[in-house]
This record gives C-alpha cells, structure tokens and sequence, in this order.
C-alpha cells in the first residue's frame, strides 16, 4: 500500500467533514481546525431498497 | 466508463440543454391550427393523464365550461353526457408540447400563447390564464372570458407580435426574477414589464380603436398574465432536455387534482404518479381548507426549470399571499439548491447575493436527501363551479421520485 | 494605457449587482479603470466619454453585457479578464445560514478536505464510511455497531487507495496536536501511540503529557481492529505511518489482548520497525519476547509511558510525588478500619479500559474481580445491576447506555449506582474513574459529588467505613479545568490519583489489609 495520504495525513493541516454529532465539529472548531458540520438524515428514508440503488447511481 | 460516470454525464447535458432555453413569444393562434393532434372533438387538460370519471371536481367543471364554449352542448347536464359516453377525447396538455394552469383545458378554437425556444427551434403552448373557468366555473361569466380571448384579446396580441417579430423574454425573466417576482404566483414585475412591450406592439398594429383599448386594458390590468408566458417557455426549456439516456433529471412535473405526476429525462415518456397532496394555504374570505381540492395544474413546469417554489427566497412579497417568512422563503431556496444539479448563469437572485437559481431536479437527490420540490401555487374548490379559493404551498410526493428510481435502477442495471 | 473588453451576449444584471463587480475589477493591482455595463446606446456613449470604447464594446447591444478595462499591460488585462466568469458568480455576501444534509454536499463545500469524521447511526456507518473513502478521503469512524465483515471490507478497500480507517468504535485519535472525538489536549512531543482503546489513549497521552513529554499522534485503531477477523489492518498501516514519521522517536500500541494470528502478525510487523516500540496488551497471558531493546512489552500503562519516555532518551520522575502525598501513609489512613464484615470492593468506571485494567493488575495478583465486562469469562457477573463480593463495572457496557448518554458525558447512571452499592453493607472500597477532555462531561467530578457525598454519609451513619478512591484522566490544559476537579474530590475526602493503575494498586493493598 502507498503510504503517501497517510504520511500526508500526519503532516498536512487537517480538513475534516463531521457527519453526525455536532459536539465533534465544535471541539475540532475550538481547536482551529477547519471543520465543516453535516446534520446528517438517513438517506431514503432509510429504505434499504432505496439506499442499495442509491448506492449504485450516485 | 461506470454507470455512476454515465449518470453524471447525461445530466450535465440534460441541465446544460435547459440552461441554454432561449425562448421567444412568438404568436398566438387557435389550438387547432398549431397544437400537433389536436383535432376534432379533443380537450387537452393539465396533469398526467386521467380518464373523466376519475377526474376531479374543479377539473370537471373546467371540461364542461369548455365544451359548452366549443358549442358542443347547451348546458351543463348535455355536455356531461357527452363526457360520460366518451364522445370527447381527453389528453394530456404535455403529451401535445402544451401546458395549462389549474384545470389547464384547451379546445380546438381556444388562442393559446406560442413560445419558441430559439436555441432548439421546439416550440410549446399555454393557455390563457384567468380566474374562473380555469379553477372549474362554467357559468355565463366565465365563459363570457373564454370568448373574449377568441375574439378579441387573442387575434389583437397575434397582430402586435407579428407586427414586431416577436418578443424575447429571457429578459423579462431576468429582470423580473431580480424585481421579486417568482414566475408562478407573483408575476407583478413580469406582466408590468411585458405590457410594457405590448403596449408599444398594439399600438403599432393598426387594428380597429375598441379592440386596441380593450385589450389594453385587459394587459394592463392582468398582474398574472406573464404566468402563460413562463409556462410556455419553461415547457419550451425543458422539453429538449428529454430522453437523454441515463439522466436522471425531471423534465415534467404537473397535476391534475387527482394525481401528481413527474417525467424523467432517462426513463422516456413514461409518467410517475402519487396521489396530488393537498395545499397548506391561506384562502379568500368565505373558503377554507374544507373547501379544497387537491394540487391542480401544469404550472409546476416553472419549479421544473427554476422558478416558482425554487426561487422564494427572492420573492419574500408572495409571502404574505401563500404565508411564511422571509427567513423560510430563503430556507426553502437553500433547501432546492440540495436537490438540483446546477445553478442558472443568467437567471440570478439579489437576496442570494446574486447567486443563480437553482436548476434541473435530480430524482437521486430527491430520494437521498428527503428534500421533495417546494411549489407555490393557487387553489381550487373541490367542487365544480367555483372560481379561485386561494393560494399556498405544497410538496412533490416523494412517491413519485422513489417510483423513478425504481424503474430507473431496472432499467439501467 | 491598453484597453481589454469582453461582450457577454444575451445576458442581464442588475445595475447594482454590475457596481459592486467593477469595484472588485478595479481593486485588481495593475487594473486603472474599467467599467461593467449593459450595451444600452446611453451606455456605449458613456464608455466613449471614458475613453473605454473600442469597435467591439460599440456593436454590442442592449442584451448584451460590456466589461472594459485599462490595466498596466496587455498580459494583465487578459489575466484579469479571464477571470470573469469568478467576479460575475455572486452568491458571496450573503449571511445565509448553510446546512448541509449529506456527505456529498459536504465535500462540495469544501472540495479540499481530507478526513471524513462519522458518528452516524450504526446500521448506516459503514455506508457513509465507504463514500468517503472512495472520495479520497481518511476516516475517523466512532459509530459502533457496524458488523465485523462491514469493518474487513472497509479496511481492505481503505487498503487499496491508500487511506485510514481509524474505527469503527473508535472513540479518540489525536493528529498532528489536534484531538478528534473525545481527546485531551495534550502537547505534541515525540511520542507516537495507536490502538483500539479510545479512554486508554486518553489516559497514555495525559500520561506524557503530564510529565513534561508529548505526542506526536496517537491513532485510534477501533475496538475490533486486532481481532482475527479484522487482522489489525489499522493497527499495522498506523505503525508504518509513525515508523516513517520524522517527528516520532517511539510507538507505543495500548490495547486488549489481539486475536492469536494478529498478535503475530503485529509481532513479526514491530520487529521491521526501526523505532521502539513500547506494547501494553493489557491481560495478555502469554509471554512475548523482551530480547530486543527495541521492543518493550508492558503490563500497565503507566508501564508503557514510563518505557516510552525512557525510549526517547528522557526520564520519569518516581510517581509518589506526582500525587503530592506519601502512599504509605494515605494506605493506612484509609485503611484503619477494614473490618471483617465490609470489605468489599466496588469500581464503577465510565472508562472500559480502566474497568480491564483494574481486572489485570487484581488478577495478577490472584484476586479475581467480578465484572460485567470479565478478563475471562469464570468472571462474569450474573447480572450487570447487582454486585456481590469484589466487583467492577463497566458503565459504558452497551446494557447501561441504550437510550442514555455514555457515562463519560452524563453522570446521573453512575450517581444513582454509587447510591445503590453504598446501600450494599459489604461496600468498603469505591472506586471510581473521572475522564477531562473535549466531549466529556463539563463537570464530571461535580456530577458524582452529590452521590459521593451522601454514600459517605449513610455508611458513616451506620458505624461503617467507607473508602472512595478515584482516578483522574486529563491535562491542565483540558476545558475541565483539571486541578479544580481534583481539589473538588479531595475536599470530599476522596483519594485521587492521576492514573487508573495507581489508582487500583492501592485497591488492591487497601484490601490486602484484611
């Protein structure tokens, strides 16, 4: 396995995506890291169905 | 190239080809001499297609008036008769590059307004919009303003626009959506801007001085008569960004107060349909939400390519007519952004900071997201026989999208 | 001066909107006039008269949009102009209030970001996780409850591309000086950890922290990581990272004894290593190999950070001090009265890693702790609600938190079981586990007080004697305010210690007094 995006991952400024509990947002906020908060809804509903063939077309 | 890739792809054609819609009011004629297949004993109606019986009350008064209007019945009763023997046929507006509002219903000698899409060369019809036979009432006086329009409002707007050409209207779009008009329920800006023109037009037409004034004053007076036009463009948008194979893209959504109905660009002319919701509105004094039918019309081709429900949050006037707040007329835009796949270059919203409206509905989105279209929109009694009752807002059922991305993931697997 | 324009036809703006775009051209450095407009005739007079006009700007029409320009050379009014496109975007300005409810519009927003941080539901994580790795992004995966096989197959795609999937159930990493999930602030120092245990990471990285050392990342590996299923593929990606990372001079791996394969395979991974690597499996049985100076395995973590800071070439100061009172004495103080009827020992620990390490440092010492979470499974508590004899308790168990908040953010679980064990008359010894950091509780110790308080109380009034032994894991610079929370505790007579093993060993020898 390349190592090259971990090694970047311990070396470049972090640029986070939070998907679910908005205090991990904040904490990463209060440390001055880039943060964006997703208030994340199961997608379809959370139909099964749906979900697999969202997962094929998107 | 995966089928992800493929998706992707189509629709950026699909919603590039709406983009590009250059449409143009060219004419007005009679439905028989320009709506392909119309001919002999036929109404066209707003919504999917739906057969009499199943048809709504307010839609059914609208068929009566306009077949009592063709001559073919005296009365109410005869024409119902007519109906119930399956003498008349009944079709979709979109199945004959049309759209209508409310009951949307166009017969043989009904005017309608022509818009070309020059980028394309296709071209679409709307009817007139008023507010009486449209919403299911067939007595004399709404009648009276089917006839006015046959014989006087229409031949003079046919004359003012072969006098000068032809009328643009993206510029009229585009000035209007930045003067707060949303182009489904609030067209004060565009109609304003639009007489404006014809003002000119009729002028220069040299017909007789009763038939200019008249009509004059019916523009002048009309603060809803852009909405034809928007209509007729917006299906003259949408219209060539049909059956693109693998696009997920809505090109139609109407209703006929009984169903729902979308069309997506990847899945041909096949319709997609839920039970018509109902409107959350406010009404005009003497009606409520007992009184109501459900969401009726094809003028939900303006959310189809941008407008309308998409674009409140630049329209926070038509607020206080379908009720709300400013903040949620932005929310809701906010919220569309999430569901389309790009943003207009020139049809832009000063409340955005200028940011183009949102454009082209992806079924995918819909589904992942839970995010169903916002339209703004009037409504109709339940029964046949009543003008306007009021105005309000309502969603697409998911239904609809969830049945497109079944049958989309069969047909592409 | 030479002179740029561009006709964009058929387009309309707001005259407002055009102002404010000529304000940004002409800010431009290199840019000394330029004028926006629509191709109106008053318009193209008006650029005439500017002396902004050229052949061109003079054919376009009214539906057409002018933008001409005088800048320093003909380079810059190119450079300036192809960024048209940019100027004319709008949408800047707007004080809009965004939400966003999916991943993809996530990374729309923000195209350049690098990890994915999911805390979704469980039954949906491993889905979410899977998008974002295919969007080239790392994880950090704090959703538990997401199958084994899902967990094998996201780390094996995550494998392919190159990424790190740091969970699921990972509840701690600390990257770079920044702490995802719940994490403390801990200095950054040369000192590199990893494992499946978010609160003994915690612990660990206080550890050094606290004696004047620092990390340089501690990778949270997810709770499952090192079972055989899952072969530690985390685990062995995150000790390449910090064996190739310049600012790491020793690796430290806190965690459960692994599966049998992956302990060998971790084995054969860490002799490669060309940094020491200091392991704590905590209540492993078997025997590992200490031939090599490189390799230190650990029974405590207190063990691991003392060898770890000898591996970086520094020294720990002996840990009496580090608490401010002498053990000896503190043990008899406490331990006067241990009589033959209450003698029992009761932890209650929001940590699950403290929980197990207690067991351990009990069990080798041939006392064996029963528990809800057991070392082995003759340990087993017959029901998590009720102890008997020597027992300890795992609060943050999935039993206790259904529906309720982890003990490590809410105290009122914990509360009303102290009260319930001081009722027990067997209740000599608490012992309880406090936890500072980002997304704890704001006030752990505050929360327990009440019910630390009146256990005491209702012992005493029953003639009895009542112990309450704590560890702390935090920093100073922790938002808890880390001596605050220990001086709370003290004055409540309660002994603290800056360690979970410290902690329990004086358990252990208070109740070895009977």
């Amino acid at each position: 396995m390349s190592m090259e995006k971990v090694d970047e991952l311990l070396t470049k400024p972090l640029v986070v995506i939070n998907l679910g509990l908005s205090g991990f947002a904040d904490s990463l906020e209060a440390q001055e890291v880039e943060v964006i908060q997703v208030d994340w809804v199961p997608p379809a509903g959370g139909d099964s169905e749906l979900m697999d063939i969202l997962d094929k077309l998107m | 190239m995966d089928i992800k890739q493929k998706i992707d792809q189509a629709n950026e054609m699909a919603v590039k080809r709406m983009i590009e819609g250059d449409p143009v009011l060219v004419d007005v004629a009679p439905a028989s001499e320009v709506i392909p297949g119309m001919q002999g004993k036929m109404i066209t109606h707003s919504g999917p297609p739906i057969e009499w019986k199943r048809m709504c009350g307010a839609q059914r008064g609208a068929i009566i008036g306009q077949v009592i209007y063709e001559g073919w019945a005296d009365n109410p009763e005869a024409a119902v008769e007519l109906l119930e023997k399956g003498e008349i046929k009944l079709e979709p507006n979109h199945h004959h590059a049309t759209v209508g509002p409310m009951a949307g219903t166009i017969s043989p000698t009904s005017p309608v307004w022509i818009v070309e899409n020059r980028a394309f060369g296709n071209r679409a019809y709307c009817r007139q919009v008023e507010g009486s036979q449209q919403f299911g009432d067939f007595h004399e006086e709404a009648l009276a303003g089917l006839r006015k329009w046959r014989d006087i409002w229409g031949p003079t707007f046919h004359k003012a626009l072969k006098t000068i050409g032809g009328l643009e209207l993206k510029p009229i779009i585009t000035k209007a959506l930045q003067m707060g008009d949303e182009l489904h329920n609030r067209h004060s800006a565009s109609s304003s801007l639009f007489a404006n023109e014809m003002a000119n037009a009729i002028a220069r037409t040299e017909l007789p001085r009763e038939d200019m004034l008249a009509t004059l004053g019916y523009v002048t007076h009309h603060e809803l008569i852009f909405l034809g036009h928007a209509m007729a463009a917006g299906k003259a948008i949408a219209d060539p960004a049909r059956d693109i194979e693998y696009s997920t893209m809505v090109t139609a959504m109407c209703r006929n107060g009984t169903e729902f109905g979308i069309r997506v660009s990847g899945l041909g002319d096949e319709w997609f349909t839920a039970q018509s919701p109902l409107v959350d509105g406010l009404y005009v004094p003497g009606y409520s939400a007992s009184d109501a039918g459900f969401d009726m019309g094809d003028s939900a081709i303006t959310e189809t390519v941008g407008w309308g429900g998409f674009v409140l949050g630049g329209a926070a006037a038509i607020l206080s007519l379908v009720g709300g707040t400013p903040e949620q007329a932005l929310a809701y835009t906010r919220e569309m952004r999430t569901i389309t796949l790009a943003e207009h270059p020139t049809y832009r919203m000063p409340a955005f900071g200028f940011a183009g409206t949102p454009i082209g509905i992806d079924i995918r989105k819909v589904v992942q997201t839970g995010s169903t279209p916002i339209i703004d929109t009037a409504i109709a009694h339940k029964d046949p026989g009543y003008p306007k009752i009021g105005a309000g807002l309502v969603r697409a059922p998911m239904d609809c999208f969830k049945k497109a991305l079944i049958a989309f993931s069969k047909k592409y697997q | 001066m030479p002179l740029g324009f561009r006709i964009l036809n058929n387009q309309y703006f707001d005259s407002v909107f055009l102002m404010r775009v000529n304000k940004r051209l002409s800010e431009e450095p290199g840019v000394q006039d330029s004028a926006v407009l629509m191709g109106s005739e008053g318009n193209k007079k008006l650029l005439v008269e500017l002396d902004l006009s050229a052949p061109g700007v003079q054919q376009a029409n009214a539906n057409d949009l002018i933008v001409v320009l005088r800048a320093d050379s003909e380079e810059r009014c190119a450079e300036v102009l192809a960024r048209l496109p940019d100027y004319l975007k709008g949408g800047g300005g707007e004080d809009v209030e965004r939400r966003f409810r999916t991943l993809e519009a996530g990374i729309q927003e923000k195209p350049a970001a690098n990890l994915a941080v999911i805390s979704v539901p469980g039954e949906f994580a491993a889905r979410e996780a899977r998008k974002a790795l295919e969007k080239g992004l790392h994880v950090f995966l704090f959703s538990d409850n997401v199958s084994i096989k899902d967990e094998k197959a996201l780390k094996d795609y995550a494998s392919t591309q190159g990424l790190l999937v740091m969970g699921p159930d990972c509840g701690t990493s600390l990257i770079g000086g920044v702490g995802i999930g719940f994490a403390n602030a801990v200095r950054k120092g040369l000192i590199g950890a990893l494992g499946p245990s978010g609160t003994g990471l915690q612990e660990f990285t206080c550890q050094v922290h606290n004696a004047g050392f620092g990390i340089s990342h501690a990778i949270g590996t997810g709770s499952h990581d090192l079972s055989d299923q899952v072969g530690g593929i985390t685990t062995l990606t995150g000790l390449d990272a910090l064996d190739r990372d310049p600012g790491t001079e020793a690796i430290a791996i806190i965690s459960k004894p692994p599966g049998t394969r992956t302990l060998e395979t971790v084995m054969d991974r860490i002799k490669t290593c060309h940094k020491p690597v200091i392991a704590c499996f905590l209540g492993l049985q078997t025997e590992l190999p200490n031939t090599n100076k490189a390799f230190i395995p650990c029974d405590t973590i207190d063990a691991a950070v003392k060898a770890s800071i000898h591996a970086i070439g520094g020294d720990l100061t002996t840990t009496s001090s580090v608490e401010g009172f002498d053990n000896k004495d503190m043990l008899s103080q406490e331990g006067a009265g241990i009589s033959t009827v209450n003698k029992s020992l009761r932890g209650l620990f929001a940590g699950g890693t403290f929980c197990y390490q207690t067991q351990d440092i009990f069990r080798r010492n041939g006392i064996s702790l029963k528990s809800n979470a057991p070392l082995q499974k003759d340990q087993m508590l017959e029901h998590p609600d009720h102890c008997s004899g020597h027992c300890v308790i795992d609060m943050g168990d999935d039993y206790f938190t259904q529906g309720r908040p982890h003990p490590m953010i809410d105290g009122t679980e914990r509360a009303k079981r102290i009260l319930q064990e001081a009722r027990d008359p067997e209740l000599r010894v608490l012992l309880l586990d406090f936890i500072l950091g980002y997304n704890a509780s704001r006030d752990p110790v505050g929360e327990l007080a009440g019910a630390i308080h009146d256990a005491q109380d209702w012992v005493q009034q029953r003639g009895r004697r009542l112990s309450v032994i704590a560890s702390i894991c935090g920093t100073e610079d922790d938002p808890q305010e880390l001596k605050l929370q220990e001086r709370m505790l003290t004055e409540l007579g309660v002994v603290v210690f800056r360690s979970n093993a410290r902690a329990a060993q004086f358990c252990l020898d208070l109740i070895r007094q009977v």
